[in-house]
């Protein structure tokens, strides 16, 4: 029961994207202050929510049933990821041996979901954003993965993410050293990808794909396909601190490093135009791959 | 992989502001043909014109285009000056100048923005078009207008450029030019901007000759034509300016025009406004005598055309006009074939089009194979149309 409690509410399902949803204003706000826009109101992504679960869920001709099987699966994930993320922040024990592989396997899922949706909708759009969905998987699962072992290795092997939280309020955070400090950029620009912003957002590319691979999503499937969106934003920046900057967690510290590293994804996302995704590939495993190498081996020399 | 698909872009399609219909024929990522439907937009702006007196016809042809609303009613009084041989007084010439090149600004700074957003890039598009307001209204001091600025008049201008207007169109000009440096550097040493838009879209000088490319594409890749240098009209020849040439013909050239041209825009207003005699600034003419002009204009997008036939009456017997999008945007069937779909895309969009000035009509008869219905047989059929509905609201 208990455990059904904090995967539906706290620190799961409802507590996640209601922060995610938050937070996707502020993208939304920075942006448009940026732009020289005023931007939305903060309530503005949860009536977008509201607003998709009263429309009709359009099903296209000759769509398999994993079209609508798709987003749960996504959701799903997403939220198991953001409750073993959020028990293990709360109390460090409460984690279990290996949450932090099972946590980068849930990380895949949505894009996963994703190629699955767009791949069984008969869409030639939607197909060609899963396709370049896959290679986007391709690319930044490298240097990404090489990048977190560079972080087990540092925090003496653990693949538990309680100690290695353990390890950085004793030693310091991991962006600290040099190592660190090149693997947190190489996962960075992952994130980056993960959430599909721009330059990395090829699969949905609004002016070539028409949104792609969420071309044939309408009402309850797209607000899931939004709120598995919104749960990642919320959950991947937590991700990143727990990895490199785990020192000091208190609410306090981890709301202002969380709010430092969203506002550099937006800044990210604002200043680059959209790269092509044979140019997001080589972006991933040439610099990204050769600087995620170079974190894990500096690692093992201990710096 | 080896399997055709086609991907549309259009009738209406986030790309574009205005619907056209591109089809793409794609392998994998790979655009191996493309399809240019033209036609959605056609209003029969010829006909109408030679069914509207001299005057109108110049609000008319202003209506063919938003973003050039200019160059088409510019083209149109050269041509009926040019049946005539009149005499324009030379402040109207100058003031004619000044609009054509502040239009000039207002349009590429339009394009940059919508090119950045092609390319995934929404800030430049937000500020350009930032940029873009002061010289817009700087239109609405002078003219009354954001757009459709009614100015060109058959022999003259129909507004003068007020004394008091000249410092506040100045200054706009001194804030303008920081901005354009500001673009300039952004895009110019940009590496990401750089490593999407260089060698992309190529169209060589050949090319771009055999396709008569006209204006910023053709420019772009080598070939050296303008129209305001080639063949004076306004106070071009009065004035100093550089046509801006560049070679490798990508779509990094085409910005980097764009971008220069802005800057001797800005150098030929500021000239004009310290030129600009005293005086008269209409001629008033009264009749078009028979014969036939012709008008070119450089518009922003490159040459604009317009043959005017004159019998003497008040209305003109013949209007034929030629937007330079007509030009540029077959010039996609060679610079777009052969690239992703992401680059495609930035192509398609990379010489400035403008489907309205573009549109043309023409129905087949597939049977007869060739049978042509012409003008006369559309309004034909459109008034038979409007008489059936009439019944059926009678009934």
């Amino acid at each position: 029961m208990k455990l059904l409690l904090s995967y539906l509410i706290f620190p799961g399902f409802l507590f996640s994207a209601c922060i995610g949803l938050f937070a996707g204003w502020v993208d939304r706000k920075v942006t448009a202050r940026i732009q020289y826009r005023v931007g939305p109101p903060w309530y503005q992504n949860f009536m977008d929510i509201v607003k998709l679960l009263h429309k009709e869920i359009i099903i296209p001709e000759g769509a398999r049933l994993t079209f609508l099987f798709a987003p749960f699966l996504g959701l799903l994930s997403v939220v198991l990821m953001s409750t073993i993320l959020g028990r293990s922040l709360n109390i460090y024990a409460s984690g279990f041996s290996g949450d932090l592989i099972v946590i980068v396997y849930l990380l895949v899922m949505p894009a996963i979901a994703m190629i699955i949706g767009a791949s069984s909708s008969e869409n030639p759009l939607a197909s060609i954003g899963a396709s370049r969905e896959i290679k986007a998987v391709l690319a930044y699962e490298l240097p990404f993965i090489l990048s977190i072992i560079a972080i087990i290795v540092k925090s003496g092997g653990s693949i538990r993410i309680g100690s290695i939280l353990n390890h950085q309020a004793f030693a310091g955070s991991n962006i600290a050293s040099f190592s660190g400090a090149l693997a947190f950029i190489v996962v960075l620009f992952s994130i980056q990808a993960k959430l599909c912003f721009v330059p990395f957002d090829a699969s949905e590319a609004e002016q070539e794909l028409m949104a792609g691979t969420l071309i044939e999503y309408s009402g309850l499937p797209l607000a899931m396909f939004k709120l598995t969106k919104a749960i990642l934003l919320y959950a991947l920046p937590v991700f990143l601190i727990v990895l490199f900057m785990g020192k000091d967690i208190s609410p306090i510290f981890l709301i202002g490093k969380y709010i430092l590293i969203l506002v550099s994804i937006i800044l990210i996302k604002n200043t680059n135009p959209r790269l092509r995704i044979d140019q997001t590939l080589r972006f991933f495993w040439g610099p990204m791959a050769v600087l995620a190498v170079l974190a894990l081996g500096l690692t093992l020399f201990g710096l | 992989m080896s399997k055709k698909v086609i991907i549309p872009i259009g009738p209406y399609h986030p790309l574009q502001e205005e619907p056209e219909f591109f089809r793409l024929f794609v392998e994998g990522e790979k655009v191996v043909d493309i399809d240019i439907v033209l036609g959605y937009m056609h209003r029969g702006i010829e006909e109408l014109a030679e069914h509207k007196h001299y005057d109108q016809v110049a609000f008319l042809v202003e209506r063919i285009c938003g973003i050039c609303s200019n160059s088409h009613p510019f083209a149109y009084v050269n041509a009926v000056e040019n049946i005539g041989k009149m005499e324009v007084p030379e402040r109207a010439l100058y003031i004619r100048t000044i609009i054509a090149e502040l239009e000039r600004l207002h349009s590429h700074l339009l394009w940059l923005g919508l090119a950045g957003h092609f390319i995934g890039y929404n800030t430049v598009w937000m500020w350009s078009w930032r940029y873009r307001e002061p010289v817009l209204d700087c239109f609405e001091m002078i003219t009354g207008n954001r757009q459709h600025y009614g100015m060109m008049k058959i022999g003259g201008v129909r507004r003068d450029i007020k004394d008091e207007d000249v410092p506040v169109l100045k200054k706009t000009l001194d804030e303008l030019v920081p901005a354009l440096d500001m673009f300039k550097g952004a895009v110019m040493d940009d590496p990401v901007i750089q490593a999407r838009l260089k060698g992309v879209g190529v169209l060589t000088r050949k090319q771009a000759i055999e396709w008569c490319a006209v204006g910023p594409t053709a420019r772009a890749s080598g070939v050296d034509i303008d129209i305001r240098r080639d063949d004076p009209y306004g106070a071009y020849d009065k004035v100093d300016w550089n046509v801006i040439v560049e070679k490798d013909g990508d779509i990094f050239s085409k910005t980097v025009v764009r971008i220069l041209e802005m800057y001797e825009s800005v150098g030929i207003i500021r000239q004009c406004l310290d030129r600009m005699p005293k005086g008269e600034i209409d001629a008033n003419v009264k009749d078009i005598p028979p014969g036939e002009g012709i008008g070119r204009v450089e518009a922003p997008r490159g040459e604009c055309f317009h043959y005017v036939k004159s019998d003497g009456t008040n209305r003109p017997l013949r209007h034929k006009i030629r937007a330079p999008s007509y030009m540029n945007v077959a010039t996609n069937k060679v610079a777009a074939v052969g690239q992703t779909i992401s680059d495609t895309t930035i192509t398609l969009a990379a010489v400035d089009p403008c489907y309205c000035c573009t549109e043309r009509v023409m129905v087949v008869d597939k049977k007869t194979n060739g049978k042509i219905m012409d003008g006369l047989d559309l309004v034909r059929l459109s008034q038979e149309k409007t008489e059936k509905i009439k019944k059926a609201l009678k009934q």
